[in-house]
């Protein structure tokens, strides 16, 4: 059974501090109104719900259970979870809707990363024998990606100003934006370092924050959408933990992703790159040509709420197609330490069959 | 000002872990101050070893003493250093490529900012007491010229584990509802809120119905009497335990609400306490209140007949 799925619907918050319980189920009942009213779905349409949190950042137990408070789950809804990036919950729903088993779904992600010392609590995330226990905070971790990149001579600190520079000038219009406004190459080259070599522009902002996509296929989605966004190809994988086993400054996993998905011809890429490095890390590894449009939203440098913030990448690029502004885009999200874990997902306005 | 309530919350667990032949030879050796690596099927030595080849997927058992010296492969400050870190001030975190190592691992650097540069020679400083982990190994610092042999191993039993205390910190904020829960509360009130689709009554109040999945915004006073709807005894003593078991702990259906909160109830031998028997909340003294369902000490019997089963089947 071959079955075409597109992205119809995309809803988002996001702040700097969130004034609310880590359920962020009042962020979320307000997303999936916003859904419905984009596809003309109700609760009872949707097939499938999956999301994307984790216990650690809410600091308290089940928190995926009391968000499905948001769903209003009587009858008893078809439901799973991932403790990871909702873009992996996508994953998950797109499958589903692959094999046939259902035709809609609704993929959500929320985060109250500022309820802890995020940078911190991260290290739970890292090799727990031989790295937890000296709590190094994925900021530095990232740092120490930088400075092999410039050591080799692969970025300079100009390239990374400018990735900066780009990222909040474009955050601008994005009202969702938790920091932006650009100034200059020179200014913020002027600025001073945080986490030598990386200043703080260069580290995206602790963010809070939900959000939501909606998925349905062949006809369902004709129905719901006027330009749908067509999945065309859509893989994930994960390089090795032990920071040694791999190179820091490639990233294999993006790179067999964007091989296995197909980046021919995609005009928009939005880059889950929470460092300005990155960026640059994963434009050489998606093998994007210089004529593609990178981050027009201000990317995850200027709001990187945790476990949406690879999942508005998607959206964010299914919005450029369902606006008509491309005929091709690239979404990708991130998880892990340093890249070590990758997604990307192509859309099209064209469906593939 | 905040519209929520909201207090520290810190959550603590340590974690014991077995490591296992690979890891627990690695943690061995940095016991008696020898690091090793683990050869890979490429002929490449990393630190610490992998436990598992990442190409064969056999057990790594070619192991090679690496430094204490090494080179800087890459490096950054840490102006804000976090809670746990190696050092409670400004530090330096390194990768640094060991002597015989093809492959750096990370650790912290105790040196000067503006001292420390990429390539800059570095060895091992120890920790004093060392338990088999690897915080045996302090930190690296830049080389000095005097470097100490490579130990022989001590005789003493291989490391088969690790403990790992971690804690974490949190603001932890309840909702809007609840936070106007809490302080009703304080103020020696019960409220509840009010579905607008169907017209369920629940306490306390949450962000949306879990039936309808919209915003329950109505809110409505409830009663400080209501039915035992299930109840257990509690036989089991537990760490942190306030009152000497056998008590009751009980499900209360508060008149007026559709979902029964869970308290303690006393004034009544436990053994006599009965499904659908009535009850009233007993209030603490009136300066001992704050925004905490403790408020209400416990539920005792108000004397009235039990109630009628029908009356609370559903919220069973």
């Amino acid at each position: 059974m071959t079955r075409d799925v597109a992205v119809v619907g995309f809803a988002q918050r996001q702040m700097k501090e969130f004034d609310g319980s880590p359920t962020c189920v009042e962020l979320l009942v307000p997303i999936f109104q916003e859904c419905y009213d984009q596809t003309g779905f109700t609760r009872h349409d949707i097939g499938f719900w999956c999301s994307g949190s984790s216990d650690y950042l809410a600091g308290r137990s089940f928190s995926f259970v009391s968000a499905v408070d948001a769903i209003g789950a009587l009858p008893p809804v078809n439901e799973s979870h991932v403790e990871m990036d909702a873009a992996w919950a996508l994953y998950e729903a797109w499958l589903k809707i692959r094999t046939g088993e259902i035709d809609t779904a609704i993929v959500y992600g929320f985060g109250k990363a500022s309820a802890s010392t995020l940078r911190r609590t991260l290290a739970l995330q890292l090799d727990p024998y031989t790295m937890t226990p000296l709590w190094p905070d994925t900021v530095s971790i990232a740092a120490l990606q930088a400075r092999l990149g410039l050591d080799a001579g692969l970025w300079d600190e100009k390239a990374l100003a400018e990735v900066a520079q780009r990222s909040l000038s474009d955050a601008e219009s994005n009202e969702h934006a938790v920091r932006r406004g650009g100034s200059s190459v020179e200014q913020l080259l002027d600025r001073a370092l945080y986490a030598d070599p990386l200043r703080k522009h260069d580290i995206a902002p602790v963010s809070d924050g939900a959000a939501a996509i909606v998925l349905a296929a062949d006809d369902r989605a004709r129905a719901a959408s006027d330009r749908p966004a067509w999945i065309t190809g859509i893989a994930h994988h994960i390089d090795p933990l032990h920071l040694g086993a791999r190179d820091l400054t490639t990233s294999a996993s993006a790179r067999r992703s964007a091989r296995a998905a197909g980046t021919t011809g995609v005009q928009v890429a939005e880059l889950h790159a929470p460092f300005s490095h990155q960026e640059l890390i994963l434009r050489t590894a998606l093998e994007l040509g210089p004529d593609v449009v990178i981050n027009p939203s201000g990317g995850a440098l200027t709001s990187n709420p945790l476990f949406t913030a690879g999942l508005n990448r998607i959206g964010e690029a299914a919005r450029r197609i369902w606006d008509g502004s491309a005929d091709s885009a690239l979404g990708h999200a991130t998880s892990g330490p340093v890249l070590q874990q990758n997604l990307v997902c192509t859309m099209s306005s064209e469906s593939n069959l | 000002m905040s519209r929520t309530l909201s207090q520290p919350v810190t959550v603590a667990f340590d974690y014991t872990r077995s490591t296992g032949p690979v890891l627990g030879n690695f943690f061995s050796c940095l016991r008696d101050r020898v690091i090793v690596g683990g050869r890979t099927s490429s002929g490449a030595v990393l630190v610490p070893p992998l436990e598992y080849d990442p190409v064969t997927h056999q057990a790594t058992t070619d192991f090679v003493p690496v430094g204490p010296g090494g080179v800087l492969t890459s490096w950054t400050w840490v102006p804000e250093p976090v809670l746990g870190q190696p050092f409670d001030r400004p530090f330096a975190w390194a990768l640094v490529t060991f002597d015989g190592a093809d492959a750096p691992m990370l650790l912290a650097l105790d040196a000067d900012y503006g001292s420390i540069r990429t390539g800059m020679r570095v060895s091992v400083r120890w920790a004093d007491e060392r338990t088999g982990a690897i915080t045996d190994i302090a930190c690296v610092e830049a080389e000095v010229e005097v470097r100490e042999a490579p130990r022989p191993r001590s005789q003493s039993t291989p490391v088969t584990g690790i403990v790992t205390p971690v804690s974490l910190d949190y603001l932890y904020a309840a909702s809007p509802e609840e936070s106007a829960f809490f302080s009703a509360l304080a103020q020696g009130r019960i409220i509840g809120q009010r579905c607008p689709v169907c017209h369920h009554v629940y306490v306390p109040p949450r962000g949306a119905c879990p039936v309808d999945g919209v915003p329950t915004m109505d809110a409505v006073e409830l009663a400080h009497t209501g039915t035992v709807t299930t109840f257990c005894i509690v036989n089991v003593p537990f760490l942190g335990q306030k009152i000497a078991p056998p008590y009751v702990a009980a499900y209360v259906l508060l008149d007026g609400a559709d979902i029964a909160i869970q308290h303690l109830v006393q004034g009544i031998a436990a053994d006599e306490v009965r499904m659908g028997m009535r009850v009233e909340a007993v209030w603490r003294p009136r300066e001992e209140w704050g925004t905490t369902i403790e408020n209400i000490a416990h539920f005792r019997p108000t004397g009235e007949p039990d109630a009628d089963y029908e009356t609370y089947r559903r919220h069973l």
